[in-house]
């Protein structure tokens, strides 16, 4: 392209240059592909995610060969109410503090250093940012939590195997295996969402803590009846259920909360989307 | 060539860039001049598209920055605030911008050479000096070889040596016929690198014009020094309206508001001695003083003695 715009003579002539640079192009491949490179370079990123993998691996199976150790000396009550599979997947419970916080981080991080202006230079349509954060990070936390729950159902009842023991065959057992990773995948979305809402990592960090460990504790301090009737509804209580083979009592089927998890998510991504389009860096 | 048409932008209550229209050609270099809190950084932020302007509109090169398939081929800037997660290697920033218009790695290292950052750029942003990180944002802005250069106070934290390479680079870059747009507060910097000049002051235009008429407006009315033995007898002699006085080193004067054939002639019938009589080339920093004078948005309070007007002779001497 020449440097002289149609009508506009320029003071010094151009001389001919030959392009240093091959010209490229912006596509939603190569924002991903930017986007893997930004997530794997930062060493916050790294430890977050080696955080996520160690406690949904190493959580369950742990309390696993504690269980098992003691065994002869557990009650009968406490033999009778031992749940192999959701106790082999409890590592859920730091698993998703770390990659909530992690999904937040990645993009409030970049609004507090300032990274978000290059970052919305360099793709000026916004979206396939966004898009391309989502796309990583999901798929990132989708192979790592698949693979540490495996390993956590599977070492925790091969520990158990002389006890009480249940197999990929055992009712629910499948299910809570892959929704614990679909969970915390989903999970990271939102909280993406809700750093590209907030901006700040305080404050998105506040969110994510307030909408899934706060509010919980607030519900269940309300009388039963109103309890019972909003517990359903609360992000936490309808993503959770799916990584539970004994699902707890008044909540929606496993998959009917998902779903339920999925929409207040896509609602989520669709107005931070909106928003990133639209408001100044 | 950018072009910047009417465009205003409020935040709330205030108007931060007031009906401002320019053009900014290519081929040359034009310095972007103004005080601080002039909207000179805003400006640039609605150029890239960062920011949308309340009205007016924004176009380089024809198109709106948000409507380019590759913008980092067209537009490379760098703003004041480093736009720099500054817990990545400067390599690995630089990676993760090229990757998202497929340049090739090499390119990467093309402009890590460019900017003599070789030896650093795979240590983390953190560690950088501020001279670093400004040789940085210039590479982020030149990966993708663009037609057009924004660079936003780029001389800061420079040392001489990192001062007088990008005057070269700039230059350089424009002479290959690019349209160059740099800002600064500081008026002596733009005189030796920028032949353009946009001035601005409280977010509205106040010249756009070249370096050199700007300091030659700016010359009239430039004080005129005097040295003469009976100081205080020349004051009584020139004192009138519209006249400022005021006394330098070694018993100088500097008269504004008299050309200097007054100031002999009223020297000459007053019986003065006059040893000097010397007419004063406004400085570039006058220059911009005298013309963004009323638009500092923060005066400092209190003036410096030296400035102060002299009535007594002796005062200051």
């Amino acid at each position: 392209m020449s440097a002289t715009a149609a009508g506009t003579p320029a003071p010094v002539p151009a001389p001919a240059r030959v392009r240093a640079s091959p010209k490229g192009r912006v596509t939603q491949a190569h924002v991903l592909r930017s986007e893997w490179t930004k997530l794997w370079t930062l060493r916050s990123t790294r430890w977050s995610l080696l955080a996520a993998v160690i406690s949904m691996a190493g959580l369950g199976v742990l309390i696993a060969a504690i269980q098992n150790s003691r065994w002869d000396h557990l009650s009968l009550h406490d033999r009778a109410t031992f749940t192999p599979i959701d106790n082999s997947l409890g590592g859920v419970n730091i698993a998703q503090l770390a990659i909530g916080v992690l999904g937040v981080l990645i993009i409030s991080g970049e609004y507090t250093t300032g990274m978000i202006s290059s970052s919305v230079m360099a793709v000026p349509r916004r979206l396939p940012v966004l898009l391309g954060k989502i796309g990583v990070f999901a798929a990132v936390t989708f192979v790592l939590m698949i693979v540490s729950s495996f390993v956590a159902f599977l070492a925790s009842q091969a520990i158990l195997s002389d006890h009480i023991h249940a197999s990929l065959s055992s009712p629910h057992a499948l299910r809570a295996v892959v929704g614990t990773a679909l969970y915390v995948t989903v999970l990271g979305i939102l909280c993406i969402a809700i750093g590209s809402l907030v901006r700040s990592s305080a404050g998105g960090i506040s969110a994510f803590v307030a909408l899934l460990f706060v509010v919980p504790g607030i519900a269940a301090i309300l009388p039963n009846s109103i309890g019972n009737a909003i517990n359903p509804y609360l992000p936490s209580s309808a993503g959770t259920g799916i990584t539970q083979a004994v699902p707890d009592a008044h909540m929606f089927s496993p998959w009917g909360g998902f779903a339920l998890f999925c929409g207040y998510t896509i609602v989520a991504v669709a107005a931070a989307g909106w928003l990133f389009v639209r408001r100044d860096v | 060539m950018i072009q910047v048409r009417n465009v205003t932008k409020r935040y709330g209550a205030k108007v931060a860039v007031d009906d401002l229209s320019f053009d900014v050609p290519p081929g040359i270099v034009t310095g972007f001049l103004g005080p601080n809190g002039a909207g000179k950084s805003t400006t640039m932020r609605l150029i890239l598209g960062l920011d949308a302007p309340t009205s007016g509109s924004v176009t380089i090169n024809g198109k709106a920055y948000r409507d380019f398939d590759a913008p980092l081929n067209e537009v490379g800037a760098m703003l004041e605030a480093r736009a720099i997660h500054t817990g990545r290697s400067g390599y690995n920033h630089l990676l993760a911008l090229a990757q998202t218009h497929g340049l090739p790695r090499s390119r990467v290292d093309e402009v890590i050479e460019l900017v003599g950052l070789g030896a650093v750029a795979r240590r983390r942003v953190k560690s950088f000096s501020l001279g670093m990180g400004q040789r940085l944002g210039i590479a982020a802005a030149l990966i993708g070889d663009p037609e057009t250069v924004i660079l936003d106070e780029p001389v800061n934290g420079l040392d001489p040596e990192g001062i007088r390479w990008i005057r070269e680079l700039l230059k350089r870059l424009a002479a290959e016929g690019r349209t160059v747009f740099l800002s600064s507060h500081l008026m002596s910097e733009m005189a030796q690198t920028a032949e353009h000049l946009v001035v601005v002051g409280r977010g509205r235009l106040i010249a756009d014009t070249t370096v050199e008429e700007f300091v030659s407006g700016a010359s009239t009315g430039a004080p005129v020094r005097v040295r003469s033995p009976q100081g205080q007898a020349l004051v009584d002699a020139l004192a009138g309206e519209g006249v400022e006085i005021r006394s330098v080193e070694h018993g100088a004067l500097e008269v504004r508001g008299l050309t200097s054939e007054q100031i002999g002639e009223a020297a000459t019938a007053n019986r003065i001695v006059l040893y000097e009589l010397t007419p004063l080339q406004a400085s570039l920093e006058d220059a911009f003083m005298s013309l963004t004078h009323d638009a500092v948005e923060y005066h400092a309070s209190a003036e410096a003695p030296a400035d102060a007007p002299v009535t007594e002779l002796g005062a200051n001497a």
